[in-house]
């Protein structure tokens, strides 16, 4: 299968060739996929070198003149290193720009931790506005794409992995999706977390929802999976840093009494080279240790048997 | 937007603007380092009035340092880009005009600016999102300090438009000799390095400035180094 990343330059090609409004600027990475629209498009295809603050203010300074810029890099050069012009050139401009990131949390672990970005959607959750998608596989992560560029002059993130679920889903770039039905517990899968979290959570009484777009946090349809009853316990699974979204379900539950766990990349460095599914294991994401986190928050009422799965 | 049509104010009346921000009433042209390039921008070469704020085909003047913006903001009110009466404010709660410009608060404002190292790489993507609308007329002016060309992210953003050869591009770097490390060779040869025209003016010389601003760069993109006098010691870093 090919990667979300794949995807990109096809994508954003096409919608070079539909859009006038539409730009690219990259800072050498991933340029090679644009070669045809870059001879196509030269004025709109973009590439600043290894120069990841210009990369970012270039982004925006295209948007002050009208453009729709869409601004791609590995995600530690995109989101940590430039980060106060993401705040200031677009948040306190008052522009909107489409962030496309690669390499994600572990996507090349032998790389080491100079290349992996666990706190980006932390980061970003510090400012304002932004809506941040996490696709979960590349069909997803094309039709998210569409969506960004698309989304006027919005903020949007868009966060691509190679980490993928085997199959897409329906996504519409803006709910969450109920995936599975149960009545001890909800747990809300995000992005690449989808296939671990079901085989997880197979055969217990849980409602599992789907999240690929995962700001603004959809908590309505939280607070419909934990139904009436008197309380609430949630687990988030995401593909980055531990917590990420705990306060946002907090806020979407602040009515009844509620326990949210966060499970996600650990905050402490790994430091350890190897491979995604070693990672994914170290930091106790896998299906096994996830079963075992996710029955040790719930307790007895999700034990095996206590409810069929409704797909 | 709120823009006004005031009467039209001269050279002269400047230092009566930017009293009515400070309180003081014998501002000079001599207290602060902008203002004579500042003037001569918009009243000679700048293509943009309070009425073509949202014309795609305006020129652009982008504040980068925007520590110190009375002369930017007396320009502005005695060209009708805001109303003079907002003067009075500077800085206060209720008042748009802060002591760092803000581009959603102040018509005529393009950028919102105080911390260093952001209007060039902006200025860049201005020009080069000109250049793909076909606005190939509209200039794109940024003020920075001599000080302020210490910012990696400027560093950046000059080379790169040097051999990218944007020549919509102008800098307009203030030099009130406020860099802790002076630059071997000076501030325009470091331009001149990465393929810029590059030209050194009296910073309060209108004629010179004026000749400098409008000398032709074909293929390449402009910075004028405006010398101005050394800055007082004011206390603060970062201020440009």
């Amino acid at each position: 299968m090919d990667t979300m990343r794949d995807r990109l330059a096809p994508v954003l090609t096409r919608l070079l060739d539909e859009d006038p409004r539409v730009a690219v600027v990259l800072a050498e990475i991933g340029k090679d996929g644009f070669a045809d629209a870059m001879r196509d498009h030269p004025d709109r295809v973009i590439n600043v070198g290894i120069r990841e603050q210009l990369l970012v203010g270039t982004g925006a300074g295209l948007a002050l003149a009208g453009l729709r810029p869409v601004v791609h890099t590995f995600a530690s050069f995109l989101v940590e290193r430039p980060f106060e012009q993401i705040k200031l050139d677009f948040g306190h401009q008052g522009v909107g720009g489409v962030l496309v990131s690669a390499a994600a949390s572990f996507d090349w672990p032998a790389g080491g931790f100079t290349h992996m970005s666990p706190g980006d959607v932390a980061l970003l959750d510090t400012l304002d506005d932004w809506t941040v998608h996490v696709p979960g596989h590349p069909d997803e992560a094309e039709t998210l794409l569409r969506h960004a560029v698309a989304a006027g002059d919005d903020k949007v993130y868009v966060r691509l992995s190679v980490q993928s679920n085997d199959q897409a889903l329906a996504v519409d770039g803006t709910r969450f999706l109920t995936v599975r039905e149960g009545r001890s517990g909800v747990v809300v899968a995000v992005g690449p977390m989808l296939d671990q979290v079901l085989a997880a959570t197979e055969g217990l009484d849980v409602s599992v929802l789907y999240a690929t777009t995962v700001r603004p946090f959809d908590g309505e349809a939280l607070r419909r999976a934990v139904g009436a009853g008197p309380a609430a316990d949630v687990v988030i699974v995401e593909p980055y840093l531990a917590g990420t979204s705990t306060s946002a379900a907090n806020d979407a539950l602040a009515h009844l009494p509620h326990r949210v766990l966060g499970l996600g990349v650990g905050r402490r460095e790994l430091r350890r080279y190897g491979d995604v599914d070693e990672h994914v294991a170290a930091h106790g994401l896998d299906a096994g240790s996830l079963r075992g986190r996710i029955t040790g928050f719930l307790g007895e009422r999700t034990s095996a048997g206590a409810g069929a799965g409704v797909s | 937007m709120t823009t006004t049509t005031e009467p039209a104010y001269d050279y002269a009346d400047l230092p009566r603007l930017m009293g009515r921000m400070t309180g003081a009433e014998k501002h000079g042209p001599a207290a602060t380092s902008t203002l004579d390039a500042l003037w001569v921008l918009y009243d000679r070469v700048l293509d943009v009035t309070p009425e073509r704020m949202d014309d795609p085909g305006r020129d652009r003047f982008l504040l980068s340092k925007g520590h110190g913006p009375m002369a930017y903001y007396a320009v502005l009110a005695a060209k009708g880009f805001l109303p003079v009466e907002w003067l009075e404010g500077f800085g206060a709660y209720d008042s748009p005009l802060g002591h760092h410009p803000d581009r959603v608060l102040v018509p005529g404002v393009e950028i919102g600016s105080g911390s260093l190292g952001h209007g060039l790489p902006l200025a860049v993507g201005t020009a080069l999102g000109l250049k793909a609308r076909g606005q190939t007329e509209a200039r794109v002016w940024v003020l920075v300090g001599d000080a302020e060309m210490d910012e990696g992210s400027n560093h950046e953003a000059v080379a790169y438009a040097g051999p990218a050869g944007l020549e919509r591009l102008h800098v307009l770097v203030i030099d009130n000799a406020s860099a802790s490390y002076a630059r071997p060779g000076g501030i325009a040869a470091r331009f001149e390095a990465a393929g810029w025209s590059a030209e050194t003016v009296d910073g309060r010389d209108h004629e010179a400035l004026y000749a400098a601003f409008t000398a032709p760069h074909p293929g390449r993109p402009r910075v004028v180094v405006a010398r101005v006098e050394p800055k007082e010691y004011a206390g603060e870093p970062k201020s440009a």
